[in-house]
């Protein structure tokens, strides 16, 4: 029996039920951005839950200790506002954790109470609650607003208020935004520009906080993540690439804007045209010649395709997940001749459709694609059960469906609850477009083998 | 294992040291030592009181404990969250809780089911979202029942989610009910297992009077399933002929609720989540219940022989017995085989509102000690028994959380037992309406914290270095970071069961991995260990 048995190719339209989303809220964007800078601790003004809820989920997507405060409202405070309890949150953070950094942000119990958490902080500060040297950054992330994506990129932009300056003396860096990827994905930015011998400040980058090594010590706050001295030079850089249009744009004109830094907005560079796009930029940019090895891992990563064009043509795949990640994919997934048949993402924006409709204009089948309201894995389900697809890829949601219709599953996406490798192996860059060949025909040529009657069993393949 | 004496006053001052003043009294408050065994003066502990903000806690909210942990393992409900998309997305599927719906039977517990309230609805009200929410339910899903919770903004912006229930019950001919149950209400699950319990109450519990079979029939109260616990004692009350009408909620049906006021006894396992159902049930239909405990193979043993006892009934006792003398050759001998690896080890426990208690049952069974342990959201009374319940001041937090007044149902009530009959079943251990908590079991040297955060956890393990800590998701792996094995007793990590016969066996090979594993004692490099530098062979030469 199904484990989604209740779910039927009738469709029926709906307006008001999201049944299974694609998609979280602000808030746990906000905190994972936050881990991202050295020293900083994450806090949830709300109540309890949501930063129970936040932490368990990234603890559980990275198998790693996710630390964060909550200003645990009662009743009382939701009446009378949420002033005291942050107050009293931010002294007992800095007493006993001693992080260089506070990063609050809201939720939609605050932001519905109307807390202001720029005239809390300055209370806060005017309180003797901020010691020396220390700072407190805040954005507004309410939950009925936007994704964990919106939050993601408020959160950016609410790292870079707090700390960038200008100081006029070109620091000859380029600052790069990343949207929200894994932090091997960030690793893996910072290995590509480092071959191209550009010197980068990337803000946030989670690499080295959520994904660092047993040593038998906890470290509330580990080696990574970029500093506030750092980030205290982006308005001197030659540069902003921002990589992701949901989760970057506003940190990127921000810097456009007040510090007069160009910014560029690309898509995320996974797959091959997109990893072009991105290596294309960081040469125009800088100036700086593309070295060999680059054009190497770029041809290899050639090569895989047209090596196993056969295993992938005309294949149809179902995709869920978050805009910015969904669309380098459907390209890479055109590139590759398969069909991305459906596509749905709980983020929204006109740029998706329209892009979507760019990207599948010549592909032979009649993609269905929708993002916003409803735009959830029931949707896709009864989509797939209507015309059933080849390959899943999301996050570990889909394994439902991925069970109850016996197609296989590429996890990827935000989050990845059962499996491990997406902490540690980019799929960012040439490289990681490997490594997502690598598991796209794994999972294609693990059912061909399993499927195939004895007169048909290859070795060879 | 430290081998220091332990001096459970130090330790507490070690706590609390570096907290400001007025956060270093309150949580003084929370931390006692252990009673010593019977007879000895309980002490008094903090419990049940706000979590001080900024301090890393392990509580969630009341939505938590409502809809994810109460009503969530009700697999044939339509459980749909009316608020942002957060709160149902991150209590989809994240509690473990097995189901066995059956070829035909419904199951509702893979799906995550929400109003997704955005701006608009927060500004102008989410309440025809909500009725056109559970029709759009009714017309993709047709459940037999279908559940609301509210969520922080609902109740701020005041969307009266009770009277769309009662409004959409009457639409739609099913039962559809509402729970008040905003995360900033209480101060942490437990108010939520209390608001999903009256719902419950008020409208399931006896509202099908079709009879039961069966010679001995109970309910089992705070039994959640999580990886399968209640299969197994589901099969042992089987085995002994022991008629199951509802597990509240493991595994649970609505059919199974509205037939639960047919049992003759109410066992109660989580003493915090249920005992007031209990109490009401009791009131409401005559039934008594007791506590008990499957966790451990000696603690089910007991319990199903407090059962029989209770039943008065010889054929029962002999068939308890003969179940128990079955089951009981595999536990000796897996005991047998993993004692002298785990005997004499340590652990702390510090979790939900009665596995800190249950757990330790198991825990002995393998030699180990428990030096430290806690509730995350227990009440006084879990830890110093029922007793305290008179003198447990209701403040503000408390008063906010519906407290029904049930009467004795006009048709329904029948008292199972005479007084006299009680007061010789008591005689016999068998004891209704009785928790003696968790402080009088527990070593003198021992030290109850509840409502632990981070900051002295983290100093608990520096200075008792016990072999295993159990707690949740969220402390996992900082404490293993730590090099120190860390499991799940939310959500028992992979493993389970771990109630019952089969279940205590699971857990002997679980933690003996766990404490035993070669990992933690390879977490550093060779060339990181303290000494002098070796001589570099091929620069000496």
């Amino acid at each position: 029996m199904a484990l989604l048995r209740h779910t039927t190719g009738e469709i029926k339209e709906r307006k008001a039920l999201t049944v299974n989303p694609a998609k979280t809220c602000q808030p746990i964007g906000a905190m994972y951005a936050a881990l991202g800078v050295h020293n900083c601790f994450p806090h949830s003004h709300g109540s309890q839950g949501c930063c129970a809820y936040h932490r368990s989920t990234l603890t559980r997507h990275y198998k790693e200790p996710i630390v964060a405060g909550t200003s645990s409202f009662t009743e009382g405070s939701s009446v009378f506002g949420g002033q005291s309890n942050l107050i009293t949150a931010i002294d007992n953070i800095f007493t006993l954790y001693d992080p260089e950094i506070i990063a609050v942000h809201t939720t939609c119990l605050s932001e519905t109470i109307g807390d202001d958490l720029r005239q809390i902080s300055q209370k806060a500060k005017d309180d003797g609650k901020v010691p020396e040297g220390k700072v407190l950054i805040y954005a507004s992330t309410p939950s009925y607003v936007g994704t964990h994506i919106t939050g993601y990129s408020n959160m950016v932009k609410g790292i870079l208020k707090g700390f960038v300056a200008k100081t006029g003396t070109p620091n000859g860096k380029l600052n790069i935004i990343p949207g929200f990827c894994e932090p091997s994905d960030m690793a893996e930015l910072r290995r590509l520009c480092g071959m191209m011998g550009i010197e980068i400040i990337m803000v946030p980058d989670t690499n080295g906080v959520v994904n660092g090594p047993m040593t038998g010590k906890y470290e509330m706050f580990p080696k990574g993540g970029a500093t506030k001295e750092e980030i205290a030079t982006m308005g001197d850089s030659m540069a902003t690439i921002g990589l992701g249009r949901w989760a970057t744009t506003d940190a990127v004109n921000y810097l456009d804007a007040d510090f007069k830094v160009p910014g560029t907005i690309l898509g995320m560079p996974i797959g091959l045209q997109a990893t072009d796009r991105f290596i294309e930029t960081l040469h125009k940019l800088t100036g700086k010649a593309v070295p060999d090895a680059i054009t190497f891992e770029r041809g290899q990563l050639v090569d895989i395709i047209s090596d196993y064009d056969q295993y992938l043509y005309g294949k149809k795949v179902a995709l869920a997940g978050d805009p910015d990640q969904l669309l380098p994919l459907v390209e890479l997934i055109v590139t590759l001749g398969m069909i991305p048949a459906y596509v749905v993402s709980g983020t929204a924006g006109k740029y998706f459709e329209d892009r979507m409709a760019e990207l599948t204009k010549d592909v032979p089948y009649d993609c269905k694609y929708k993002c916003g309201p409803q735009a959830d894995m029931y949707l896709l389900h009864q989509w797939i059960k209507n015309d059933p697809v080849d390959l899943l890829i999301g996050n570990t949601y889909l394994k439902y469906i991925a069970r109850d219709e016996d197609i296989p599953l590429l996890r990827h996406g935000f989050p990845i609850l059962d499996r491990v490798g997406h902490q540690y192996f980019p799929t960012f860059g040439y490289s990681g477009g490997m490594r997502l060949l690598e598991k796209i025909l794994a999972a294609i040529m693990d059912r061909q083998d399993r499927d195939a009657p004895e007169t048909r069993f290859e070795l060879q393949m | 294992m430290s081998s220091k004496p332990i001096n459970v006053e130090e330790i507490k001052k070690e706590l609390i040291a570096k907290m400001p003043t007025k956060v270093a009294r309150k949580r003084a408050k929370s931390i006692v030592p252990g009673a010593g065994g019977s007879g000895e003066a309980i002490p008094e502990i903090q419990a049940n009181v706000r979590t001080v903000p900024g301090i890393i806690t392990q509580r969630g909210c009341t939505y938590a404990g409502c809809k994810g942990v109460v009503l969530g393992p009700s697999r044939d409900i339509v459980n749909l969250t009316h608020g942002p998309i957060g709160c149902g997305f991150y209590s989809w599927l994240t509690r473990r809780n097995e189901t066995d719906a059956g070829p035909d039977g419904d199951n509702f517990i893979p799906y995550c089911f929400s109003t997704d309230l955005t701006e608009h609805d927060i500004v102008f009200g989410g309440m025809k979202k909500l009725s056109a929410a559970i029709q759009e339910a009714y017309d993709n899903f047709h459940p037999k029942a279908i559940s609301v919770f509210s969520t922080c903004p609902v109740g701020l912006i005041g969307d009266d989610i009770h009277s769309v229930a009662r409004q959409m019950q009457e639409k739609l001919g099913i039962t559809v009910f509402a729970n008040s149950c905003e995360g900033y209400r209480g101060v942490s699950q437990s108010a939520g297992h209390h608001i999903a319990n009256n719902q419950i109450m008020k409208h399931i519990i006896g509202t099908d009077d079709t009879p039961v079979e069966g010679k001995y029939k109970i309910n089992i109260l705070g039994e959640y399933n999580i990886g399968g616990d209640a299969f197994e004692i589901e099969r042992i009350l089987e085995k002994c002929g022991i008629t199951l009408i509802a597990t509240f909620s493991g595994n649970s049906t609505v059919e199974s609720f509205r037939k639960a006021h047919f049992a003759d006894l109410n066992t109660v396992m989580c003493h915090r989540s249920l005992n007031y159902v209990a109490e009401m049930m009791e009131t409401k239909f005559g039934i008594p219940w007791i506590k008990v405990n499957f966790i451990g193979a000696h603690a089910t043993a007991k319990s199903l022989r407090r059962i029989a006892t209770y039943f008065e009934d010889q054929e029962l006792l002999d068939r308890v017995e003969q179940v128990i003398a079955e089951e009981m050759p595999a536990i000796e001998a897996a005991i047998k085989d993993i004692r002298p690896r785990t005997e004499g080890k340590t652990a702390m426990m510090f979790v939900g509102g009665s596995r800190a208690h249950h757990y330790q049952e198991l825990f002995g069974e393998l030699g180990m000690k428990v030096l430290c342990a806690g509730y995350e959201f227990a009440h006084r009374d879990d830890y110093e028994g029922r007793h305290v319940l008179p003198k447990i001041k209701v403040d503000a937090d408390s008063r906010n959380i519906e407290e029904l007044e049930v009467e004795q149902d006009a048709t329904r009530y029948k008292p199972r037992k005479t007084p006299e009959q009680l007061e010789a079943l008591k005689a016999k251990g068998v004891e209704v309406k009785d928790y003696d908590g968790m402080i009088g079991q527990m070593d003198k040297n021992s030290l109850i914290i509840d409502d632990i955060s981070q900051y002295e956890t983290e100093k608990l393990i520096e200075i008792m270095k016990p072999d295993i800590f159990c707690a949740g998701i969220k402390e996992k792996y900082i404490i293993q970071k730590m090099g120190m094995p860390m499991k799940q007793l939310h959500n028992y990590d992979i493993g389970g069961p771990y109630a019952g016969f089969v279940g205590a066996i699971n857990w002997y090979r679980d933690i003996d991995r766990m404490v035993n594993s070669k990992i933690w004692s390879l977490t550093k490099a060779p060339w990181q260990s303290e000494g002098p530098e070796l001589e570099a062979s091929y620069v000496a030469e």
